[in-house]
């Protein structure tokens, strides 16, 4: 016990360490009670979901091989053959949600609560940089997974960026790293992913850090307590004088129970739901794909679907460009005043505007109803019990003429198996859920209507005008009208503009 | 200013963060020589090392930005790819091709091929589209039967010819040029294209 003592005390005097950081564990900190205190802890639970990160991320690294050619069969290598290795895998996934996740959290909480204002702003600013890195981390693993959607991903990127005026096809072949996706394209995001980026994010969770012991963390608003960058310090400090508690472990014990929550969390998701499958490798001459982001960008993957051509342009660069500035102004603009939610209504009204924004999207993006059933499957004519030779060739054209991919359709209880992506647990549905569900077209629509419609299409229809023979056309028409079932109640849906989810989903 | 240098060095020693006495030299190290001259020497001191520190800095960026952004600029030949003997394709029929890039790395692998639809129009001509939707990029299919391309990511759609039918398209399909050269297809293999408007 005495040479333990003597060692560490030879230790203390040689680097100070411990008299460095006992000022940090004592220094004061507000009081919080059970109803206010927990928030606190969305802060340290995002770095405990970056240190998961960090641990798996590096022992992943020892295995992954970051060659266009090889990534793929590596990656299979660690899933299916290394000890832990998917499991591994799926704490870095779950990690890697639990991280976009939380700093979301966090974020959003900082706004509601005004902890952003005077003499935290620059607190906020080093925040917004690790949010969107965060968010970078998140599109860039998703990449190194490198098979089909990664790579389309990449040039789904690529070709956003290329909507940025002037620099565009600068940026576009930058994101590549050359004209295709290729050899050179996977070994730079395995560099933007595994040093630049995190790289940024050590700095500033550095800086923020730093900071949140050099402006004191804020204290629980209060109604009434507007800040004032004349009297703001010297309050804070005399509040804490009066009521704050040590960090350490009036405080810090929250984040200590945080932090195990946030662990078995991800070990939780790793072990039941593991990680996310690896779907076929990237070979770019395998055109069957259906590239979508992993679950935290669902909801701008929906943005980009639903938002009108014309504006495509703005939304690209401008949706992101504006979320970064406003980000960036909102301390330097707002750094005064209230900061209690209660008298923050329009605050308040945005927050709850972005949240049922994110979670609509969200939503949707799951369903993706834009997206047309490219594997639907051909109905056997026969199972719409076709009263004339016409209907039932117009049952065939249905399929062959592409209809049944935006559209869906009624089979008449039977079941059209287990392809139909666009209508789960309804099996008595066939097609796409991109154009209204034609079930009862027939009652809903007049023959005149539906022959216009047909020919010349909709915005979100091609004109078949062109593309049908003037019996084709009949036999289409005449299966269409024969679609006549009183007990879909659906009015209004011949637009053929109309996403119609929800009535796939019934 | 030596106030300040002052104030710090009295907190060093009082406030705990040094738990044995400092040596007499440092205490007394805060009583600046404040002649005109010292004042110069450290101004030329302190110019000359931040002139030393910009100077590393600009040796260790200027290479290795150079060497990130250089792909940017490089120009890489575009060569013309073969995409199969001139009798495999009929007349009328649109088919799904690959190609080699024109400057894989070696370690590409399977990444190193593009794809792309080619109906031979007539006995000599032939057209040639990328799979990439102009929209976003997704890869558009041939549906034979309607005679139509779409793509599976938001439902572009596009006419045989490449003009947009319907959904986000910002414009047509975009084209790659062929040429025959001793009775082979050949494709001009110029990578991904990127929607400019």
């Amino acid at each position: 016990m005495a040479i333990i003592k003597g060692l560490l005390g030879w230790l203390e005097d040689r680097t100070g360490l411990g008299g460095a950081v006992k000022p940090i564990l004592d220094h004061k900190v507000p009081y919080t009670n059970w109803k206010n205190g927990w928030w606190y802890v969305l802060g340290s639970a995002v770095l405990v979901a970056f240190s998961i990160q960090v641990i798996t991320g590096i022992a992943l690294s020892t295995s992954y091989v970051s060659s266009a050619a090889d990534a793929y069969e590596s990656l299979k290598f660690i899933t299916e053959e290394m000890t832990f290795g998917s499991f591994l895998r799926g704490m870095h996934f779950w990690g890697g949600s639990a991280m976009v996740l939380l700093v979301g959290a966090h974020a959003l909480h900082v706004f509601i609560v005004g902890a952003f204002k005077f003499p935290r702003e620059v607190n906020w600013l080093s925040g917004v940089v690790l949010f969107f890195a965060t968010l970078g981390m998140g599109f860039t693993g998703q990449l190194l997974r490198w098979d089909q959607t990664a790579f389309w991903s990449v040039i789904v990127g690529a070709d956003q960026a290329a909507r940025t005026p002037f620099i565009g096809e600068s940026l576009a072949k930058f994101v590549m790293a050359g004209n295709t996706v290729g050899g050179a394209t996977l070994s730079r995001f395995f560099a933007y992913h595994v040093f630049f980026i995190p790289g940024i994010i050590f700095l500033f969770i550095g800086l923020h850090l730093f900071l949140v012991i050099r402006n004191g963390i804020s204290e629980p608003p209060q109604r009434g307590e507007a800040v004032d960058p004349k009297t703001y310090r010297q309050r804070y400090h005399d509040m804490l004088e009066k009521t704050g508690v040590p960090f350490w472990p009036d405080a810090a014990w929250r984040d200590a129970v945080g932090a195990i929550i946030v662990v078995l969390g991800v070990v939780g998701l790793a072990i039941f739901l593991g990680p996310p499958a690896l779907e076929a490798p990237p070979d770019p001459t395998q055109l069957s794909v259906y590239p979508r982001p992993d679950w935290y960008l669902l909801w701008y993957f929906s943005v980009l679907a639903l938002i009108p051509p014309k504006a495509e342009p703005y939304v690209i660069l401008g949706g992101p460009g504006l979320a970064v500035v406003l980000m960036f102004i909102l301390p330097l603009v707002a750094n005064k005043g209230e900061r209690s939610p209660l008298r923050r209504p329009w605050a308040m009204g945005f927050v709850l505007l972005l949240v049922i924004m994110i979670s609509t999207l969200w939503i949707t993006g799951l369903v993706s109803p834009w997206s047309p059933n490219l594997t639907t499957k051909p109905i056997d004519p026969a199972v719409f019990k076709a009263s004339t030779a016409q209907v039932q060739t117009g049952a065939k054209l249905f399929y062959d003429k592409g209809c049944q991919y935006c559209h869906a359709i009624e089979v008449n209880g039977v079941a059209a198996g287990p392809t139909d992506a666009a209508s789960p647990g309804s099996p008595r549905l066939v097609g796409g859920a991109r154009g209204p569900n034609l079930s009862s077209v027939g009652s809903r629509l007049t023959k005149e209507q539906i022959v216009v419609r047909i020919l010349n299409g909709g915005n979100a229809m091609p004109q078949f005008g062109t593309l049908l023979k003037p019996d084709e056309l009949d036999a289409l028409v005449a299966f269409m009208e024969s679609r006549t079932y009183a007990k879909d109640g659906k009015q209004g849906q011949g637009q053929g503009l109309e996403i119609s989810s929800a009535d796939q989903k019934k | 200013m030596k106030q300040d240098y002052e104030n710090t060095n009295q907190e060093l020693l009082t406030s705990g963060h040094h738990p044995g006495p400092l040596p007499t030299d440092v205490r007394d190290r805060h009583v600046w020589d404040d002649t005109p001259e010292a004042i110069n020497r450290r101004k030329f001191l302190t110019q000359l090392s931040m002139a030393l520190g910009g100077l590393t800095g600009v040796a260790l960026v200027v290479p290795v930005a150079a060497f990130i952004v250089a792909p940017l600029f490089k120009q890489t030949p575009i060569l013309w790819r073969p995409v199969g003997a001139l009798t495999t394709f009929k007349a009328g029929e649109t088919v799904q091709v690959s190609f080699e890039d024109s400057s894989p790395v070696a370690w590409a692998g399977i990444t190193a091929k593009t794809a792309a639809w080619l109906r031979r129009v007539n006995d000599t001509e032939f057209i040639c589209f990328a799979v990439n939707c102009s929209h976003l990029g997704c890869p558009v299919t041939w549906l034979p039967g309607a005679r139509l391309f779409m793509c599976p990511c938001h439902g572009g759609v596009y006419y045989e010819d490449g003009r947009v039918a319907a959904g986000p398209p910002p414009q047509r399909l975009f084209t790659y040029k062929t040429r025959i050269t001793n009775g082979q297809v050949e494709v001009e293999a110029t990578g991904v294209p990127i929607p400019t408007e």
